[in-house]
């Protein structure tokens, strides 16, 4: 029997937090590519110590909802997930390469496949390019646009830049949009200072979060200067300083999210028959035809 | 509540043999009687015996023996006993084994006290047991599958049509996410869940998932409570192992004593606050001296709720105390007193406009404020630091 647990923060004051995992996990229940699809937290519940036990398979994979290797995934998951003997070298990752550490997790005596976090995944460039389409509404968007993608920074992670700048540098290859740019919320160059980065008129903002919360519905329209006071919303796309950019809101919100998921498990073994190329289907962006 | 309630009177109903029970008896017999002679009964299962003896199928219900020299005796011996046959095969072959799933199904019917002719007659009519704030409610049908209706404890009596009626698990998320007051809820085992829904009609997955999704991990737990192996992390083990922002609440813990964890136990997981029994202690040798709750599912370690509010008092309770002087009527401290209880019992948006005689109340909370604190907020204009 074939498990799915994905790990996730979580928050004590949004309920917005948790609501893409829910979402990925019902995506990933109907693909019926595993037998169960259980969800844990560090700050809601189940939390991350007891998430294991309300598992009922024997082939179990761990896929962790974060953007970058670091504090979480590296410490706080697998010590709460009392992983036996953990060690970051077991995923031999350069900060953006982690694949899949299989270890008994002692909570429950059973062994894992603790895999890296979907943000470092290579199937994340798609879902920052799919979030394009969304908040575009066009399949084909990329001629005659710009593409920003917005990470926190480095203040306590070095990988978290890391990986930006990986899926970055793959969609720039691909020439599909006609500028990528990498911008950060706490270094430079500075998400305030969009307009500045790109000569295209219309840029899409993606900003790599997991979830919607302050820093996504707060912090980066107010310092982009999509509004004054974020209560008052704001237009997509809203123009400023003659650029139209297009606020995507997190990444992680996108559907196509539940591929990345499933690429980590399939990575790790999991055996998942045509779930890939069903979730690819199901969270498409409607051609309008 | 340890006791379940049964409603209504008790018969044993009639059960009409489903195909899939006589199917899996079958099966269990022809596994059993193959070229090998068997060694021991193909079934054995609480008052349930089916042996293969050659041609021959020996079939014991609650002592009474039958053998059965067909498929069609042995269909007509199964039939006259479906109550046996369903409940084994709900138990051995549906619920399956092991799991914190089947000892909560087999609990939730008393199975371990009870049997199943008594179960049977107490099911026809509905098994009630309350898990938190959630009633469920186990019934069987006339084919003898189980079926369970959770709904909120305060909807006890309300008739179906009266609630809104949910069919989907994954619909009790979004009763779960916000309080009767629309808040939202980031302690899901907080007594604060909302009524007036109802799952109807549910098979025991399901109906286990609305469980797991009010209350997560519970019946894990729970469980492992019951057979004995219940891991405990105390108060002094679960600071220990934070780091990061939360790493500075190890230092609270100065060799002083226990009584500012007391006062954690007492402010956070109080039944009034949280429904989940306290079983953590300040460590393995020290008892708090707060009750740890009657909740029916245990607590094992202190919450993350619980760990961010000891990263907020390691703070606060690092300061020195000091003494102030402030003048007050007796009145007017006994009001701040009584402020203090109503925020800690949430009973601010209860106590009504006018109601002056309550401490509490509004006007006289902004009169108190109007006379006592200064333009800077301080108390009797007393400053909090040193000019």
């Amino acid at each position: 029997m074939q498990s799915l647990v994905i790990l996730a923060h979580g928050s004590h004051l949004n309920p917005d937090s948790s609501a893409p995992t829910y979402a990925h996990a019902d995506t990933i229940r109907a693909s019926e590519a595993f037998d169960e699809v259980r969800t844990g937290f560090w700050k809601e519940e189940p939390h991350l110590r007891e998430v294991l036990r309300t598992v009922e398979g024997d082939e179990i994979y761990v896929v962790p909802l974060f953007i970058s290797e670091g504090y979480f995934t590296e410490e706080v998951i697998p010590r709460e997930l009392r992983l036996a003997g953990w060690d970051v070298a077991e995923w031999d990752s350069d900060g953006i390469s982690a694949d899949q550490a299989t270890l008994v997790a002692e909570d429950i005596g059973r062994e894992v496949h603790y895999c890296g976090p979907v943000g470092t995944h290579r199937a994340m460039s798609d879902v920052i390019v799919r979030r394009a389409e969304s908040v575009t509404d066009d399949p084909d968007v990329g001629e005659g646009f710009g593409l920003a993608v917005v990470g926190h920074g480095t203040e306590r992670n070095e990988n978290s830049a890391k990986a930006i700048e990986y899926h970055a540098d793959r969609i720039r290859e691909r020439g599909r949009f006609d500028e990528v740019r990498t911008l950060y919320m706490d270094e430079e160059p500075e998400v305030d200072d969009l307009p500045e980065h790109f000569e295209s008129e219309d840029v899409v903002l993606v900003p790599l979060f997991i979830a919607d919360g302050y820093h996504t519905q707060e912090d980066i329209p107010e310092d982009v200067g999509l509004c004054e006071d974020y209560r008052d919303g704001y237009d997509v796309p809203t123009a400023v300083d003659g650029t139209r950019i297009w606020y995507a809101g997190a990444v992680g919100t996108e559907p196509l999210m539940a591929d990345v998921i499933l690429e980590r498990a399939a990575d790790a073994g999991a055996d998942l028959n045509d779930a890939l190329a069903t979730v690819r289907e199901t969270t498409r962006v409607a051609t309008g035809d | 509540m340890s006791e379940p309630i049964t409603e209504g009177t008790t018969t044993v109903p009639d059960i009409d043999l489903p195909g899939d029970a006589f199917d899996a008896l079958l099966a269990a017999v022809s596994t059993v009687s193959g070229d090998e002679p068997s060694e021991g009964p193909a079934i054995d299962f609480e008052g349930l015996r089916v042996e293969s003896r050659g041609e021959t199928t020996v079939v014991e219900v609650d002592g009474e023996r039958f053998e059965a020299g067909s498929e069609r005796e042995l269909h007509e011996v199964a039939a006259d006993n479906a109550a046996f046959v369903t409940n084994w095969h709900f138990f051995e072959r549906v619920a399956g084994e092991g799991t914190p799933r089947r000892a909560f199904v087999r609990w939730l019917e008393a199975a371990e006290e009870r049997s199943v002719g008594e179960r049977y007659a107490a099911l026809a009519t509905g098994v009630v047991r309350e898990w938190g704030q959630l009633r469920v409610t186990a019934t069987v049908t006339d084919r003898g599958e189980r079926r369970y209706d959770v709904r909120h404890l305060e909807d006890a009596g309300v008739p179906i049509d009266e609630l809104d009626r949910h069919e989907d698990p994954r619909d009790a998320r979004d009763i779960v996410t916000f309080d009767p007051d629309g808040r939202y809820r980031p302690l899901k085992t907080a007594p604060s869940l909302r009524g007036g829904w109802v799952f109807s009609a549910l098979d025991h997955r399901e109906m286990y998932e609305v469980v797991e999704t009010v209350y997560p991990a519970t019946v894990a737990n729970w469980h492992r409570e019951r057979e004995g192996r219940l891991d405990v992390d105390h108060w002094r083990e679960t600071m220990g192992r934070q780091s990061g922002i939360y790493g500075v609440v190890q230092t609270w813990d100065r060799g002083e004593g226990h009584e500012h964890v007391n006062w954690v136990a007492e402010a956070c997981c109080a039944d009034s606050q949280c429904l989940k029994r306290r079983e953590w202690e300040y460590d393995n040798e020290t008892d708090l001296d707060v009750d740890g709750g009657d909740g029916v599912f245990p607590c094992r370690e202190p919450c993350s709720l619980v760990v961010s509010a000891a990263r907020k008092w390691t703070r606060l309770e690092g300061e020195t105390e000091r003494t102030y002087e402030f003048e007050l009527t007796p009145s007017e401290k006994e009001q701040l007193e009584a402020l203090i209880d109503a925020v800690a019992d949430g009973r601010t948006e209860e106590i009504r406009e006018a109601d002056l005689r309550d401490p509490a109340n509004r006007y006289r909370a902004r009169f108190l404020r109007a006379k006592r604190l200064d333009a800077d907020g301080n108390l009797c204009g007393v400053p909090t630091d040193d000019e």
